[in-house]
C-alpha cells in the first residue's frame, strides 16, 4: 500500500514568517527517508506539512504541492482528515492517551472515529499492530492497564502501534528516539526497518548514524541565517551523502564541522 | 571480590567524615510541643488574676510559645535554624488564626442547630404550623429544585462557552467574551435577583415569584463559575493530545468530544460541583424572585417556593411570638445548609480522585 509523494515547490509560512522555502523533493514508496539539519532549519514543519497537520496552529498556511496518488493534497476538494488517515504521524515526544489502557490507545484510531468493528477483528488488529510495533511480548498480559504506566520507550513504540493501527501509506516519525535509550532506539530502528516493506517512511533525526544506518534516502535541510527560511540544500541516497555529498555544506554538517 | 570491598570503604571514609562535619545540635522533636505547654502554663498563670479570659490566654500563649521556640533554637541549633523555626511558628499562628472564623461558625451553628435536628424537621413543612413542630421539608426540596434548575442552565452554557474560548475562539470576539464573563463574575447577587425580576416584569407581570426566577438568577451567578472553572481545566489538556488525535484522522469535533472532554472530565464535574456549592447559600436573589411559602410546591413554573436560605432567614427575622421555636428551625436550617454545601465540597474531592488519569 506504500505510496510515492511528490513535493514540488512547497512554501511554508507561520503567518507571514517564511519558515520553509521551496522544497521539491520526491519521497519513494516502500524506503525510508531521513530528513537531517541543524536545529531550527524546518524539519518537523516540512514533516507536518506532508499530512497537513501543519495547518492545526493558528495562522499557519502552505502554497505549492504535495501529489500523493495523482491528487494534489492540498487541493480545495481534500479533507485534510483523510490525508491525516492516510499519512500517519508520530512525534518527538511519546504521547498515549492518558484516559485510555494500552488496548484502547491501540484502537484509538478505530474507536475515535466510531468505526464499527467486530470485538474479535479489533482484538487482532490490536495484537497484529502491537506485534508490528515490537511491543506484544512485553504487554500482552496488561492490555487493561493505563498506557501512561509504560516506560518511555515502550510508550513511543505504543504510539507507533497507534498510528499503524490505522494502516496508512505513509508513516511520519518526528525524531522518535530522541527520548529513548539505546536499546529501545534499537528496537525502534529495527521496527522501522520491517515497517519500510510495507510503509512509506518519512524520519527526522539529529542522529547522523540513525540516518546513516535506516535510511535509503536522506534529504539536507538547511538555512543561510537566524530568520530566513529553510532550504533543502541536498538530497540523494543516504551512501552517497554519506561518503560523497555533492555540496560543500553538507559535507561540512556531517562531518561536524557545522551546527 | 575484593577490588569491589575497598572501593566502597573508600568511598564511604570520605562521606563518613563530611557525615560528622555536617551533624549539627538538633532539638528533640518534642521540643516545640513542650515550648507550647509550657507557654500556655506561663500565659494561665500570668492572666489568672484577671481571670484567665480564653482570649487573652490564647494570644499570650502564641507570642510566648513562637519567642520561646526562637530562643531555644537560636541557642541551640544556631541562627539559620532559629529563623526557620520562626517563620515556621508565625505560619501556623497564621493558620490557627484563619481557622478560628470557620471553626467558630460550624462550632455556633452545630450548638445551635442540633436540637431541632429532628426526623420531624426532614418530614415536616410549615404548613399550618405555629410556633412549636415543623420543618423545611419544603424548603430542602426548593434549595434542590432551584439549584437543579440552575445547574441544568448554567452547565452548557458554560461549558460550551469554555469549549468555544479554548477551542475555537481567536481574535475580537473570543476577547470580548473573555471581558464579558469577567465582568460577570463581579455582578453583586442582588443585581442578578433584580435582573431576572425587571425581565419577568417586562414579560409578564410585576410581583411574580417563580422557583423559575431563582433558578435564572441562581444561574447568572454560576454560568461565569463555571465558563472559568471549565476553561482552566481544557487548558490544561495538553495540546500533544490534541494533535495525537488529529494525527489518527479524527475530525476536531470528535477529538474535542472524547479526548480533550474525557481527559479533563474529573476538573470540570470538580468545578461545577464547586460552582453549585457557591450558589446553594445565595439568599438575596432568592429572596426577591421565588420568596417564600409554607407548604411543598414542587412546581418551578407556578408559584412561591421556600428555599433553605430564605426560610431560615424569615424563620430568624419574622419568627412571631413566642420566638425561639422559629429560632431554632432557623439555625438547624442553616445547619443544614452548611452540611448541604460541605457534602457537596467531599463530593467534589471524590469525583476528581475518580476520574484522575491512573499510571498503574
Ligand atoms: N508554532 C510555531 N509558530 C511560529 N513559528 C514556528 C512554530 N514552530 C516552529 N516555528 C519556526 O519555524 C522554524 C522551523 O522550525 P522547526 O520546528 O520546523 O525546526 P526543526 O528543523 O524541526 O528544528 P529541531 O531540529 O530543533 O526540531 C523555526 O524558525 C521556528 O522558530
Ligand atoms: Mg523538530
Amino acid at each position: 500500500m506504500a505510496k510515492l509523494i511528490d513535493v514540488s515547490d512547497l512554501n511554508i509560512y507561520y503567518g507571514d514568517f517564511l519558515a520553509v522555502e521551496d522544497v521539491t523533493m520526491t519521497i519513494e514508496p516502500r524506503a525510508v527517508t531521513a530528513l537531517i539539519g541543524p536545529s531550527g532549519c524546518g524539519k518537523s514543519t516540512f514533516l507536518r506539512s506532508l499530512n497537513r497537520m501543519h495547518e492545526v496552529i493558528p495562522g499557519a498556511r502552505v502554497e505549492g504541492k504535495v501529489v500523493m496518488d495523482g491528487q494534489d493534497l492540498y487541493g480545495s476538494d481534500i479533507d485534510p482528515v483523510t490525508v491525516r488517515r492516510q499519512i500517519g504521524m508520530v512525534f518527538q515526544r511519546p504521547n498515549p492517551f492518558p484516559t485510555m489502557s494500552i488496548y484502547e490507545n491501540v484502537a484509538a484510531g478505530i474507536k475515535l472515529n466510531a468505526k464499527r468493528m467486530k470485538k474479535s477483528d479489533l482484538d487482532e488488529l490490536v495484537e497484529r499492530s502491537l506485534r508490528g510495533a515490537n511491543l506484544w511480548n512485553e504487554v500482552k498480559d496488561r492490555l487493561n492497564r493505563p498506557g501512561a504506566g509504560l516506560s518511555g520507550g515502550q510508550q513511543q513504540r505504543l504510539c507507533i502501534a497507534r498510528a499503524i493501527a490505522i494502516q496508512p501509506d505513509v508513516l511520519l516519525m518526528d525524531e522518535p528516539c530522541s527520548a529513548l535509550d539505546p536499546i529501545s532506539t534499537l528496537a525502534v530502528e529495527d521496527l522501522i526497518e520491517q515497517l519500510k516493506l510495507e510503509y512509506t517512511i518519512v524520519i527526522v533525526t539529529h542522529n547522523m548514524q540513525q540516518a546513516a544506518r535506516v535510511s535509503d534516502k536522506t534529504a539536507f535541510f538547511n538555512l543561510a541565517a537566524v530568520g530566513k527560511p529553510g532550504k533543502v540544500v541536498e538530497i540523494d541516497d543516504t551512501a552517497t551523502i554519506f561518503s560523497n555529498p555533492s555540496q560543500k555544506a553538507t559535507e561540512d554538517y556531517i562531518s561536524g564541522r557545522f551546527g | 571480590m575484593s577490588a569491589p570491598t575497598t572501593d566502597t570503604t573508600r568511598t564511604a571514609q570520605p562521606a563518613g567524615s563530611s557525615r560528622a562535619g555536617m551533624r549539627e545540635h538538633r532539638l528533640p522533636k518534642w521540643a516545640p510541643a513542650a515550648v507550647v505547654g509550657a507557654a500556655l502554663v506561663v500565659a494561665v498563670l500570668l492572666t489568672l488574676p484577671f481571670g484567665a479570659p480564653v482570649a487573652g490566654v490564647a494570644v499570650l500563649t502564641a507570642i510566648l510559645a513562637v519567642g520561646g521556640i526562637w530562643l531555644a533554637s537560636r541557642i541551640v541549633e544556631g541562627s539559620r535554624k532559629a529563623t526557620d523555626r520562626l517563620v515556621t511558628a508565625l505560619v501556623t499562628v497564621a493558620f490557627l488564626i484563619a481557622m478560628v472564623p470557620l471553626v467558630s461558625v460550624v462550632w455556633t451553628v452545630v450548638a445551635n442547630g442540633a436540637a431541632r435536628l429532628d426526623v420531624q424537621f426532614f418530614t415536616h413543612s410549615m404548613f399550618r404550623v405555629v410556633g412549636e413542630g415543623g420543618g423545611a421539608l419544603h424548603a430542602l426540596w426548593g434549595t434542590v429544585i432551584v439549584t437543579g434548575l440552575a445547574t441544568l442552565i448554567s452547565v452548557p452554557i458554560g461549558l460550551l462557552t469554555a469549549i468555544y474560548l479554548v477551542e475555537y475562539g481567536r481574535g475580537r470576539l473570543a476577547r470580548w467574551i473573555t471581558f464579558l464573563v469577567d465582568v460577570m463574575t463581579g455582578i453583586p447577587s442582588i443585581v442578578a435577583g433584580l435582573f431576572i425580576v425587571a425581565v419577568f416584569a417586562l414579560l409578564f407581570r410585576p410581583g411574580l415569584q417563580l422557583g423559575l426566577m431563582g433558578g435564572l438568577a441562581l444561574s447568572v451567578l454560576m454560568i461565569p463559575v463555571v465558563v472559568r472553572s471549565c476553561e482552566e481545566m481544557l487548558k490544561l489538556v495538553p495540546n500533544e493530545l490534541r494533535e495525537a488525535s488529529y494525527a489518527l484522522g479524527v475530525p476536531k469535533w470528535r477529538t474535542i468530544i472524547k479526548v480533550v472532554l474525557r481527559t479533563a472530565v474529573g476538573g470540570i464535574a470538580t468545578g461545577i460541583t464547586l460552582a453549585v456549592a457557591r450558589v446553594t447559600g445565595e439568599t438575596a436573589p432568592l429572596l426577591l424572585t421565588v420568596g417564600l411559602t409554607a407548604g411543598l410546591n414542587f412546581n418551578p413554573l407556578e408559584g412561591k417556593m421556600a428555599t433553605l436560605p430564605v426560610y431560615a432567614y424569615y424563620q430568624y427575622t419574622a419568627p412571631g411570638v413566642p420566638p425561639e421555636f422559629a429560632i431554632e428551625r432557623a439555625w438547624t436550617a442553616v445547619l443544614l445548609l452548611i452540611a448541604l454545601v460541605m457534602g457537596l465540597n467531599l463530593l467534589a474531592r471524590v469525583i476528581s480522585r475518580v476520574f484522575a488519569p491512573k499510571a498503574r
